[in-house]
């Protein structure tokens, strides 16, 4: 069973939707339905793979150990660096170990959603440092990293946020409107998936992006096509089923290909990873840039701190070549920009025409086309 | 108001721009006042200046989009 992929999944979901459209319908609490359907469709998805099973249930009882010792940890002893930095780099772990065997011939930690979940405790972590979270209820964290619609592959939710929705009581009205809202993003979200992006995919079959220039720009366009409509389709319906039960989980892409320039692009282009990494990486790693003088201007701070977030970004999908080329080139992307943006006098006189936004926008499009080449792994081998 | 003069000397100098002072209702994203880099400066001169701790996290877009908002997000924090 695929998460959103195939009948099985639907026929299930639909099954594990019902009982809590009855209880959204008659002005009942959801959080805990969604906790006990996201067990019920996780065990029906990995009964046949007790391999996988094991290993979520390992990763769990690390991660909720490791939770709870460092809230015990913050609250005796206060903002200790090597304790967070202990217990950041062990929740993180298991992700890097499942991204090492995808290179190795190790098999760790490989089970639906490791990539996902490592951004949800790693949240939590961070944010119990910082002082914003002094507790962390069991049922209320599995709740939340065991959340079915968004498991496998996002959208990536806030434990705060998500926290607000489970403990929400709905009237009848408000769930009406949410499930509405939500049937239609399911909706949508199959017919990109199914319909758009399956039609994208058979047009790269058609094409051999080696061959020539113009093949291999009309494989970028497609493959930039088929991966949006695809992951879109996917979130969109993640986003949709939330909805049904009570979540309001955010939306991950906002119309990607009008973008201006690269900065736009990762603000419409999975949204909430691109907000994760700046809120959780490349925030914090700019200001301790610039409170420890690492950079000799602010600048500088700005292009370090883009390459080494977009490198992560590009490590997290896999630690083959293509992915970390993906990230870099668009590290480097996003520092050229800065860098032209803030120094060029060409830009600041014209970025308000309308040539310029054209031309910026067309060149931003090949740009990202040419970032989705580079991420299908086509150029390489 | 010594509080509210400070701030506005930080924004003003990380804007670039003296009109932070005027209006204190001014949409600061809307008016590439600021953007992403610029809140980072902003956070860790405003941690610094007033010896509170802001976390990128929790300080939204929202939180700071004006002048006033910032101003009293350091009230608050103070507090």
């Amino acid at each position: 069973m695929t998460f959103f992929g195939d009948f099985l999944f639907f026929f299930c979901m639909a099954l594990v939707l019902l009982p809590a459209v009855v209880l959204g319908l008659r002005g009942k609490p959801l959080g805990p339905y969604g906790l006990l359907a996201s067990l019920v469709l996780l065990l029906a998805a990995l009964a046949q793979d007790v391999r996988q099973l094991c290993w979520l249930l390992g990763y769990l009882l690390l991660e909720v150990a490791l939770v709870q010792l460092y809230l015990r940890l913050r609250s005796r002893f206060g903002r200790v660096g090597w304790h967070y930095a202990l217990c950041l780099a062990l929740s993180v772990l298991p992700v890097f170990l499942a991204k090492l065997s995808e290179v190795t011939p190790l098999h760790l930690f490989q089970f639906i959603g490791v990539s996902y979940l490592t951004f949800r405790t790693a949240q939590v972590i961070i944010e119990i440092y910082d002082g914003l979270i002094q507790k962390v209820p069991l049922a209320e964290f599995l709740a939340f990293l065991l959340f079915f619609p968004t498991l496998s592959s996002g959208p990536i939710d806030r434990s705060r946020r998500f926290q607000q929705d489970y403990h929400r009581v709905y009237t009848r009205e408000e769930y009406l409107d949410l499930v509405g809202d939500g049937l239609q993003k399911l909706l949508v979200g199959l017919v990109y998936k199914f319909v758009f992006a399956s039609l994208a995919y058979r047009l790269l079959s058609l094409a051999d992006p080696k061959a020539n220039v113009w093949l291999a720009l009309g494989y970028a366009y497609a493959y930039g096509i088929y991966m949006f409509f695809d992951f879109a389709g996917y979130s969109r319906m993640a986003v949709g089923a939330a909805y049904l039960l009570g979540v309001r989980t955010p939306d991950n892409f906002d119309k990607p290909f009008v973008s201006h320039d690269v900065k736009e692009f990762w603000n419409r282009w999975h949204i909430t990873l691109s907000q994760w990494l700046r809120d959780y990486l490349f925030s914090r790693l700019l200001m301790r840039g610039i409170k420890g003088k690492w950079f000799p201007d602010k600048l500088t701070g700005a292009c370090c701190a883009f390459l080494v977030n977009m490198l992560v970004m590009g490590a997290w999908h896999g630690f083959a070549l293509h992915y970390l080329l993906y990230g870099l080139y668009h590290g480097v992307l996003l520092a050229l920009t800065e860098v032209y943006q803030k120094k060029s006098s060409f830009y600041k006189k014209h970025k308000q025409d309308r040539w310029y936004r054209a031309l910026s926008w067309f060149v931003t499009l090949n740009f990202v086309m040419f970032g989705f080449l580079l991420f299908s792994g086509k150029l390489i081998g | 108001m010594e509080l509210q003069e400070k701030v506005l000397d930080i924004l003003a100098e990380i804007c670039e721009d003296d009109c932070v002072r005027q209006d204190l209702s001014l949409p600061l994203f809307e008016n590439d006042l600021l953007d992403s880099l610029a809140v980072v400066e902003l956070l860790v001169e405003l941690e610094s200046a007033f010896g509170i701790v802001l976390s990128p996290s929790e300080v939204t877009r929202e939180d700071i989009g004006t002048p006033q908002k910032i101003i009293d997000l350091v009230r608050q924090k103070k507090a």
